[in-house]
């Protein structure tokens, strides 16, 4: 990442990326933490605030946080690397990561995209990529969920997987400004 | 039964809330104080404060639906905090180490943490050398003993958030105070 002094760099940092995307899905903790954890918060804020009004604004806020959580990048890009794959070709995609170069790329790898199994691509044409019709797809779920993208279909092959893809997603300015914000 | 298998027990009856909501819910409260306090420290300071206000009120829960009665030692009593404590509120055992020699010091590693799940810190060269992140545990523990007449001191010495290997808090019991009725007068 490229805003990292000498300092930061020399930490092993696990991005959040490398981490199992589904690790807490469905886990649950119990309803007393969460009752004690936002009782301190209610008690925290009200020190802070005079009246009700106040109270209940601020508190809006913070619920309003973690309903844009909900509907973070993140989020969106795993609900597509799995949900969405699953739905259309039956499988979960091979990969999800983030650009080491560019701070607003994200890729979805398919080692084997349905859209190209039954269709050879001539060697003059060695560029053309089908899976563009699943970038369009990509982006229009992007677009969808307020998280507006470019995104485009790549060949990458490997020895093992002749027709590996890269989904690269490179998301629009406005967007990272937003999440900037929202931190 | 051991306390493992008493955790297990207790927590089946627990009544459960989705994890993701509890990360979020403590993540926004993260947030809004570092927004709050120019500092660090002084975000540490304040979750472990709110975490001595949970741990106090806690502690009775805890009581309450264990019935555990009193611990012979420290050990028990770690044993019991990552065991049944972590377990019954958390769902999650951290592995209790490290002791020292006169007992009276112990670490918790956890190997999972749902506080802290899908976090990273910020990148502002600061907030990875000064924010303990799960804070507020520390001061659950601290409020919840000192209910139970154990004075500690509990810090966090690595976090993975941190690019540390593993999270350890370390537990440093300052003394057992001696408040309490005489059994005879209750």
């Amino acid at each position: 990442m490229s805003s990292g002094s000498s300092k930061i760099s020399t930490y092993k940092k696990t991005s959040i990326f490398e981490r199992n995307l589904n690790r807490i899905k469905g886990t649950e903790i119990s309803q007393a933490a969460f009752s004690f954890l936002f009782g301190e918060i209610v008690r925290y804020t009200q020190k802070r605030v005079q009246g009700i009004y106040e109270l209940e604004k601020r508190l809006n806020i913070q619920g309003y946080r973690v309903g844009q959580k909900l509907l973070e990048l993140i989020r969106i890009l795993q609900f597509i690397f799995s949900n969405v794959w699953k739905a259309l070709f039956n499988k979960q995609a091979d990969a999800l990561e983030k650009s080491k170069e560019n701070e607003d790329e994200y890729m979805i790898v398919d080692n084997e995209p349905m859209v190209n199994k039954y269709i050879s691509v001539p060697k003059e044409m060695a560029y053309f990529d089908c899976a563009a019709f699943i970038a369009g797809i990509v982006e229009a779920i992007m677009d969808g969920s307020q998280f507006p993208s470019k995104v485009t279909a790549h060949s990458v092959p490997t020895q093992g997987f002749p027709n590996r893809t890269v989904i690269l997603i490179k998301i629009n300015e406005s967007v990272l400004e937003r999440e900037k914000y929202l931190k | 039964m051991s306390k493992a298998r008493l955790g297990e027990e207790f927590w089946k009856k627990t009544d459960k809330v989705n994890a993701e909501l509890f990360v979020l819910t403590y993540g926004s409260i993260v947030a809004q104080l570092c927004k709050e306090y120019d500092d660090y420290a002084q975000v540490n300071k304040e979750l472990d404060n709110m975490g001595y206000n949970i741990g106090v009120r806690l502690i009775e829960d805890f009581l309450a639906r264990t019935n555990i009665g009193r611990c012979k030692d420290f050990c028990e009593t770690a044993e019991v905090i990552a065991k049944i404590g972590f377990k019954l509120f958390l769902n999650i055992t951290p592995t209790v180490t490290n002791f020292s020699p006169d007992n009276k010091q112990f670490s918790l590693i956890f190997d999972e943490n749902p506080l802290s799940d899908f976090v990273e810190l910020p990148d502002d060269g600061r907030a990875q050398d000064e924010l303990w992140y799960s804070n507020i545990l520390c001061g659950v523990l601290k409020g919840a003993l000192e209910m139970i007449q154990l004075q500690v001191e509990a810090h966090f010495v690595s976090d993975v958030l941190r690019g540390n290997d593993h999270t350890e808090m370390r537990v440093v019991l300052i003394k057992v105070i001696d408040d309490e009725l005489p059994l005879s007068e209750i």
